[in-house]
This record gives C-alpha cells, sequence and structure tokens, in this order.
C-alpha cells in the first residue's frame, strides 16, 4: 500500500510534465525538447522563492505557474516561431529548442552553482495521516491534489472552453482556423505558455517531493516524458496521465521487490511491452498522418 | 452603382517569380452577388485569398466599407464582416458539427460552450440547415460531401459576414447537391449579404450574379452584367467552355 501511494505521488509528478510535452506535439506537431529545462529552472526557481522570498510552498506555486509560462513564450518566440515556415521545421524546432535549453541549464549553473540545492529545513509542515497502513505526508497529498487539479482543469480547458476549441483547430488545419478568423500565432504562444507553466509546477512538486534541486534533473526526467507520452499515445491528454502513473510505479515497485539499480530496465522494459501490443500507444488514434 | 462595399484595384500577387495575379480590379456594390470565372490556373483563387487577408497582395489596394485592407491579416477581417469559404470546405473532421459551428463565432469571443448572441446564430443555423442538427454531436468527418459543403456555408454564416468570399463551392459536388448549394447562395445574398463568388462552373455562377468578370491568365480580360457576358456568343465560346451541361 504504501509502494502503491509513493508511485502514484511520483507517478502524478510524470504526468503532469509529460502533458506539457504531449500538449505542444498533439497541438503544434512539434516536440519541445527545452521543456525538461524549464522544469529544472522552475525547481530552481521555487527553492529560492522559499529559501530568500521566504514565501510558503504553496505561495511559491503560483509564481512558478506564472514563470514557466513566461519561459513558454520565450521558447516559442525564440525557438520555433522563427523557424515555422522551413519545410525541415520538425527536425530544426527540436535542434533550436535542445539549444535553448542548454542555455537555460548554463544561465541555471551561473546563477545557482553546481550543487544541489534544497529548500531550507522547516519548509515542510511535518502533518502525517495515516491511510490503511501506509504514511502519508500533508505534501504528497498536495502534491497529488495540484497535479491533478491542473490535469482536470488543463483537460476541461482543451475541451470544453472557446480556447480549447481553437486549439484544436489550430492542431488539425491551421489553415482551416486561420480562414476562421483565429490569429494561430497567437493560440501557438498560449499553448506553449501553458505546457511550460505545467512542466514548472512539475518541477516544483518534483524537488519538493524528493527535497533536491539539481541541474541534472531536467534531463533525467526528459526520457521518462518522452516515453510516457509515446506509450500513452503521443498527442493524447489522458495517455500521458496513465502512462505517467503507470511509469511511476513501475519504477516504485522495480525498487520494492527487484532492486534499485534494475529501475530503468523494468520501468522501460514495461513500455516496451506496451508498445509492442499496443503500438500506437493506450490512447492514441491509429490514424494516418497527413503530409 | 452605389458606393462599393468591396473594392479591388490593380492586385498583384506572386509565388516566388510567377505572377499569378497581374493587375486584377473588380468591385462589388452591397447586396449584390459578383462572380470571377475563368479556366483553372485563372489566378481566381488567389485573388480571393488575397482580399481574405489569406495571401499578401505584391501589389495594388483593396478596400473594404471604405477601409484600405490590402495588408490587413485574415484574422482581423473576419470580426469585420469580410468571411470567406475556402476551397476545399476546410471543415474541421475531427471536431463536432456544433464546434465547427462555433468557430464560427471564433472573433465574437463565443466563450464557453455556448455563448450569447453566437449560440444564437448557431442555432439559427440549425433551423436552416436541418441535416447538421440532425448530428450536432459528431464528428465533422461523418457528413457527406454537400453536406460538408453546408456546413463550411453554415459555419461562415454564424460569422455575421458583410461580405462572402465564396471559392469554387460547386466542386466535386453532384448535379443535384450543386443546385442546392446554388440555392442556398441565392438565399445568401436575397437576406442582404454580398457575395463575392469563384467558380468554374461559370454559367452557372454568371446565371445566378448580377455581375460577372472573366479571369485568364491573371487578368481580366471581360467584365459587365453577368446577363451580358452569358449573351455574348464569343465570349461563351472562348472562356466559359462549351459544357453547357450545367
Amino acid at each position: 500500500m504504501q509502494q502503491l501511494l509513493n508511485g502514484i505521488f511520483i507517478g502524478s509528478i510524470y504526468a503532469l510534465f509529460a502533458i506539457g510535452f504531449t500538449l505542444v506535439f498533439g497541438i503544434l506537431d512539434r516536440l519541445n525538447l527545452a521543456h525538461p529545462a524549464v522544469f529544472a529552472a522552475s525547481a530552481f526557481v521555487g527553492i529560492e522563492l522559499v529559501e530568500r522570498g521566504g514565501l510558503s510552498l504553496w505561495a511559491a506555486l503560483p509564481i512558478v505557474f506564472v514563470f514557466g509560462a513566461v519561459l513558454g513564450l520565450a521558447i516559442e518566440r525564440l525557438a520555433f516561431r522563427p523557424l515555422k515556415g522551413r519545410a525541415d521545421a520538425h527536425f530544426a524546432g527540436l535542434i533550436s529548442s535542445i539549444a535553448l535549453a542548454g542555455m537555460f541549464i548554463a544561465l541555471l549553473q551561473w546563477r545557482y552553482g553546481p550543487d544541489t540545492r534544497r529548500f531550507p529545513t522547516g519548509s515542510f509542515p511535518d502533518t502525517r495521516f495515516e491511510i490503511a497502513g501506509a504514511q502519508v505526508t500533508l505534501v504528497q497529498v498536495v502534491i497529488l491534489a495540484v497535479s491533478l487539479a491542473l490535469m482536470v482543469g488543463l483537460t476541461y480547458m482543451v475541451t470544453r472552453t472557446r480556447l480549447g476549441r481553437g486549439m484544436r483547430a489550430v492542431a488539425e488545419n491551421p489553415t482551416a482556423a486561420r480562414v476562421l478568423g483565429v490569429n494561430v500565432d497567437r493560440v501557438t504562444a498560449i499553448t506553449f505558455a501553458i505546457s511550460s507553466a505545467l512542466g514548472a509546477v512539475a518541477g516544483v512538486l518534483f524537488a519538493i517531493n524528493v527535497n533536491t534541486a539539481q541541474l541534472g534533473m531536467g534531463a533525467a526526467i526528459e526520457l521518462k516524458g518522452l516515453a510516457v507520452i509515446i506509450v500513452g499515445g503521443m498527442g493524447s491528454l489522458p495517455g500521458a496521465l496513465i502512462g505517467g502513473l503507470l511509469l511511476g510505479l513501475a519504477e516504485v515497485f522495480a525498487v520494492q521487490y527487484i532492486g534499485s539499480s534494475w529501475i530503468d530496465v523494468i520501468a522501460f522494459g514495461l513500455l516496451f511491452v506496451i508498445l509492442l501490443l499496443r503500438p500506437q500507444g493506450l490512447l492514441g488514434a491509429r490514424k494516418v498522418r497527413e503530409v | 452603382m452605389s458606393e462599393p462595399i468591396l473594392t479591388v484595384d490593380d492586385l498583384r500577387v506572386s509565388y516566388g517569380r510567377v505572377e499569378a495575379v497581374r493587375g486584377v480590379s473588380f468591385q462589388a456594390a452591397p447586396g449584390s452577388l459578383v462572380t470571377l470565372v475563368g479556366a483553372n490556373g485563372a489566378g481566381k483563387s488567389s485573388v480571393i485569398n488575397a482580399v481574405s487577408g489569406m495571401l499578401r497582395p505584391a501589389g495594388g489596394r483593396i478596400t473594404f466599407e471604405g477601409q484600405d485592407i490590402t495588408r490587413t491579416p485574415a484574422h482581423k477581417l473576419v470580426g469585420r464582416g469580410l468571411v470567406q469559404v475556402p476551397e476545399g470546405r476546410q471543415i474541421l473532421a475531427t471536431l463536432t458539427i456544433e464546434e465547427n459551428l462555433q468557430m464560427g463565432a471564433w472573433h465574437s469571443g463565443g466563450r464557453g460552450q455556448t455563448g450569447g448572441e453566437a449560440a444564437g446564430s448557431v442555432e439559427a443555423m440549425y433551423d436552416r440547415f436541418p441535416v447538421l442538427a440532425e448530428r450536432r454531436g459528431l464528428p465533422a468527418g461523418a457528413l457527406s460531401g454537400g453536406e460538408q459543403q453546408m456546413l463550411a456555408i453554415a459555419r461562415a454564416l454564424v460569422a455575421a459576414p458583410k461580405v462572402m468570399l465564396m471559392d469554387e463551392p460547386s466542386m466535386g459536388l453532384a448535379p443535384k447537391i450543386v443546385d442546392e448549394v446554388f440555392r442556398v447562395i441565392e438565399e445568401i445574398r436575397a437576406s442582404g449579404t454580398t457575395v463575392v463568388l469563384v467558380e468554374q462552373n461559370a454559367r452557372r455562377a454568371l446565371r445566378a450574379a448580377d455581375h460577372g468578370y472573366v479571369l485568364q491568365s491573371g487578368e481580366v480580360v471581360h467584365s459587365g452584367p453577368a446577363a451580358e457576358l452569358l449573351a455574348d456568343e464569343r465570349i461563351v465560346q472562348a472562356y466559359l467552355g462549351v459544357d453547357s451541361a450545367s
């Protein structure tokens, strides 16, 4: 039971991170590889807000959300928009976003140094609950609640609101969207902002969960996030949620029953098995890509 | 002729070095139906796309309601009442029929699921096109070609156009459906909306229109009241083809 809960907590962070990834991919057909750098940068900024700004953890979250959104706008403007007219825009955007990620990490190193950083002692309330014999901290409950709330909010936004309809219209057919009066550039920028805001919150939650932030934390979650969106079905929001939770659970149970050095073998091995059985991903549509 | 609602003056459109439109001029009086006809590749669609802001003209001047819109992008024109029904319909196949219609109200900010005035006109479209009402919750890709054309027209009407630009609305449709499309076009015109119609089906378009322009290789080679163009044997022979089937 304890492991199940731990898997769900870490899985919800993976899911939140991956949903940011898949949102941009599903709508714009672009992989934004600066997303992991946003994840890392936000963890550091979150710690600084608590440490120097004297804010509580919970007050820092909305600020980090906005910080992530601003980074998303910058990523779109710098790494993607200048390239959008190119025939090889997919590949070019991939590379330029990696380059931008490298710059973000270098700036982090300049600002914060190479060392691991932690929240100051006493930042976490030590309230604990017992659920069916398992220990759960208030912090973990909040992590789960924030992740779920953001994912539910995003799903509602995409499926039910005007902006969400516009995003889906741009995803399917940018020309048709323009004819209908949609400012495609603006919808694209908003999509990046939302995506990065979610990645930023995921970064802080991750740092809260393990009480560390490291320069390499983005690179560590990058492959996991990509695996999650492939397994969930590229562009599928619920697919990313389920994929994230599965990965979190697989990791935690691998550590528990097999040994921590097997964690990646088991977790990624499971993802390969899923893809063998369902190549389009758990919730991916089996669609022919239109050119 | 009253003050034209739309004036195109010496319009030029280029794709790289290829000049597709070479100095086209035409105008539309409020409430009239104007048609641009001509063979495939004559530059008709380029003209329409330049007017709607989908393409940036290389030269010339476009005026809508007395204001210069030559370089105004499409997303700013829809809200002002200049709305295009694009070639090939461009419906959003993965969105539902209802969502396609709501997208027509994008500029008026139909926030939320159904919003005020926009919802009213979506409802009005269901009254007008009952086939859409029956299937409002289905993905638009499930509709037949003719139904998709009706959806594309209805979606443009939700935007409350003053001028409706229609690009080849009869293309690829069965003759019976073409009749229906033209009936709807005439209704739109009768309701006071100005229509600029681009058609390969020239006879059909000229029969419906007040005024016609014949395009060839990016230039206007003839223009005049539609009935006169139709009555001129030489024009009919040279430009409109002999397929009098429709």
